[in-house]
């Protein structure tokens, strides 16, 4: 008789720049499902990760921004291919750790693949629906467009885990901004999972970057960093979210707030208002 | 031996134009605008607007303490609901009213500008006035139009908005303000800044000639105390407030938590770049005009001037002659090319920065020029020399001074435009359209302005990037910050 084969588990990592890796502080948090047993172990990141990942985040900015909107949207678009190839092993995650009923589960994840659709169709969409020519009364050609604000940090909801992630971090990226999010602290497995799914999508290094760990201890390190543009908040904790506004104002973040996961597509050009940048350019006609 | 006889010299001189203040009726003492009348102050406390070209009281204004800010609101919140409920057209065709009385009053609302805060007349009387008119007419026809400009979207207002306005373009800034926040069917309280009241006032004897519904715009004159107390009041909905950086931030931290609406158009270090190959007279134009318009008193001014390096001296030189031509004086005047310092206490501010700057090592010139007897006044000025780490380099100086540095190559000149906490506007002189296009969007920084400078319009949207703050004024984006989109 053959023995029953052992199963490989995964070690759950960070994903910052484009690589999968443990807290600098070399500090781990176990995973408990619904009903308190350890499932894994994840990487619990602290405040020096934060900053780490803004780095990373800001880095890779230009770049990110710099790209056609078409091939930002396409990007989004293999990233929504990606996540749709592993959502029945997504969806019984959820079922396993949250206890989650399966049906409900399945529709989650399926919602947070046609947010991620959703919003790569937004790439190229925006310039048209946010900017234009403005008739001004005087010989110039002005024109308004959008910009992405810049690097934005994401403190996610703790449910539902993967569709509060993505309608949070899916129009910062769809606006041409690089992100830092936190995931749920109580089920972050599936943001984990996320950087997978993003890691194979030709999302560039350091574009999106997901820590795990202690939201108390990581959210105002975020939002208080000076080189961060925006929060979206997406946490629904009022207090958090007193504190996330007075960090803001240290620096003039513009600040996000989502109360509803699940109206991620309704919502959309809310948020990618908040995310963006309106510039306006004055050139001559004439001499 | 011959004698050659002495050449006559030609003087330029220009014989004194000033613009006539007779026909202008100020009262001696204006109380505060709530429910379409102005009454005394429930605080009962006011204070003295007085002309920065003279030292002279102009009137006695009300300082509007926590009881009318108060009262203030319960009126505009009984007005707002009806204000909202008349159909778009019918709240646009007040806003036009308004428009149009503006225009007929355009004089006396320029000379009134000029004399409460001390800009020459040829700005107020061409630029702010008209481009005040021109909001409100521009915005009146939004009110039909909402969900257009929202892209399709349905809006609902927010209700009762508190608007803070500064100085520098009083009337103008009331419009940006109260124009889209009308138009989308709020109720508004503005309050004006403490220096320069006045035409706020007129403007709320224009709503009652308007017939504006009472209640729908309040006026609260007063202090910052006055503006502290309003912005953080029960019952406002949203605030909108355009001054400093460092008020714009206390603001934000005071709403922290609370669902309340807030737009930011705060400070500047404006980067104006020339690149060897502009038309240097042309750029040289548009640099007097980008610092030394409203004596620099101007949140986009060009105050960094950034120049390719090949072409330095001769901007510098070019510049340099063109300063000693500005007229300073007698804001009245219609010659006046720069007028008074708003304050006392702005002219201590310039003053501070502009001796840190020579502290710090870089070489000022300011022009020679006769200085009024009374008055606050601030001469043009020219910094070289300057380091990218000065305090003239990096702080909003908000006064006549420009701060010359220079750069190499293109790389070099976005990134040290870019070097700046602020991201309000930028400059850029180039003759080549492609680079212009380049460096304009590789530039942190709300408003470009290619081969030209200081320019507005109510259709082009105007707000920063970074510290300078969030929201746009103008065009369709001015009117999101006072709807909730459905």
């Amino acid at each position: 008789m053959t023995p029953a084969r052992v199963a490989v588990r995964k070690t759950y990592k960070l994903y910052v720049r484009g690589a999968f890796a443990r807290s600098e502080s070399g500090r781990h948090d176990p995973v408990l499902d619904h009903g308190s047993r350890h499932v894994a172990n994840i990487a619990r990141a602290s405040r020096k990760d934060v900053r780490d990942a803004v780095k990373a985040a800001r880095k890779a900015q230009a770049g990110w921004a710099g790209k056609t909107a078409y091939n930002r949207g396409q990007v989004l678009y293999r990233a929504a291919e990606a996540l749709e190839s592993r959502s029945a092993e997504l969806a019984q995650q959820a079922v396993d750790l949250r206890g989650a009923a399966p049906a409900a589960a399945r529709d989650e994840v399926a919602a947070a693949v046609d947010v991620l659709v959703h919003y790569a169709g937004w790439t190229d969409k925006l310039a048209a629906v946010l900017g234009g020519v403005n008739p001004v009364a005087a010989p110039f050609l002005s024109f308004s467009m959008p910009e992405p604000t810049g690097v934005v940090g994401v403190v996610a909801p703790e449910e539902p885990e993967l569709l509060g992630l993505i309608g949070a971090l899916a129009p910062a990226l769809a606006a041409g901004n690089t992100v830092v999010a936190i995931c749920s602290e109580r089920w972050p497995l599936a943001g984990l999972d996320l950087g997978e799914v993003l890691a194979v999508s030709d999302v560039p290094a350091g574009v999106v970057n997901l820590l795990a760990g202690r939201r108390a201890e990581l959210a105002p390190a975020l939002g208080a960093h000076r080189d961060l543009n925006a929060i979206v908040d997406a946490a629904g904790d009022a207090e958090l979210g007193a504190e996330l506004d007075r960090l803001a104002a240290e620096t003039v973040k513009r600040v996000l707030r989502i109360r509803e996961a699940g109206d991620a597509r309704e919502d959309s050009l809310r948020r990618l208002e908040a995310l963006t940048e309106l510039k306006t350019a004055w050139h001559p006609i004439g001499a | 031996m011959t004698v050659t006889p002495e050449r006559t010299r030609v003087r330029w001189d220009y014989s004194p134009a000033p613009e006539s203040a007779d026909h202008v009726r100020l009262r001696d003492a204006y109380g505060v605008f709530v429910g379409g009348e102005f009454a005394d102050p429930r605080s009962g406390a006011s204070a003295p607007t007085v002309n920065p070209a003279t030292e002279e009281p102009l009137a006695d204004v009300a300082v509007a303490g926590p009881e009318d800010i108060a009262h203030a609101i319960a009126t505009a919140r009984a007005a707002q609901e009806k204000w909202a409920a008349l159909p778009g057209l019918e709240r646009g065709k007040y806003l036009f009213r308004i428009a149009r009385l503006m225009q007929e009053r355009a004089r006396e609302l320029a000379v009134v500008e000029t004399m409460d805060g001390g800009k020459p007349i040829r700005e107020s009387r061409d630029i702010d006035i008209p481009l005040a008119a021109a909001h409100f007419f521009s915005y009146a026809g939004w009110a039909d139009k909402l969900s257009y400009g929202l892209a399709g979207r349905g809006a609902q207002p927010l209700g009762v908005v508190a608007q803070i306005v500064p100085w520098n373009f009083p009337l103008l800034m009331a419009a940006w303000k109260l124009a889209p926040a009308l138009a989308c069917g709020n109720a508004a309280i503005l309050k004006p800044a403490e220096t320069t009241p006045l035409t706020a006032l007129l403007l709320a004897e224009i709503c009652q000639e308007a017939e504006l519904p009472p209640g729908v715009v309040s006026i609260l004159t007063g202090d910052g105390a006055t503006g502290a107390g309003l912005v953080r009041a029960e019952g406002i909905d949203k605030v909108a407030f355009t001054g400093s950086t460092a008020v714009g931030k206390d603001i934000q931290a005071a709403l922290a938590g609370r669902d309340v609406g807030l737009t930011l158009e705060l400070g500047g270090k404006s980067a104006n770049i020339v690149f060897e190959d502009a038309a240097l007279d042309q750029a040289v134009e548009g640099i007097v005009q980008g610092i030394f318009f409203n004596q620099g008193h101007v949140c986009c001014a060009g105050s960094r001037l950034l120049v390719q390096e090949s072409v330095a001296e001769a901007v510098e030189a070019k510049l340099w002659e063109r300063m000693q031509k500005l007229r300073l004086g007698d804001p009245l005047d219609k010659n006046t090319d720069v007028g008074a310092v708003n304050s006392g206490e702005q002219l201590e501010r310039i003053e501070t920065l502009v001796a840190a700057g020579e502290e710090e090592g870089a070489t000022r010139r300011t022009i020679s020029c006769d200085i009024p007897e009374r008055g606050h006044w601030f001469a043009p000025t020219m910094f070289t020399a300057v380091s990218p780490v000065h305090r003239i380099a990096v702080e909003e100086i908000f006064g006549p001074v420009v701060s010359l540095l220079t750069f190499r190559t293109q790389a070099e000149a976005i990134e040290k435009a870019n070097n700046s906490k602020y991201g309000l506007a930028a400059g850029i002189w180039t003759d080549k359209g492609g680079r212009a296009f380049e460096v304009a969007s590789a530039l942190q920084a709300g408003v470009v302005w290619q081969n030209t400078y200081n320019h507005f319009d109510p259709t082009a949207a105007f707000g920063g990037y970074k510290e300078s703050g969030f929201g746009r004024e103008g065009g369709a984006a001015g009117l999101r910050p006072y709807v909730r989109v459905r």
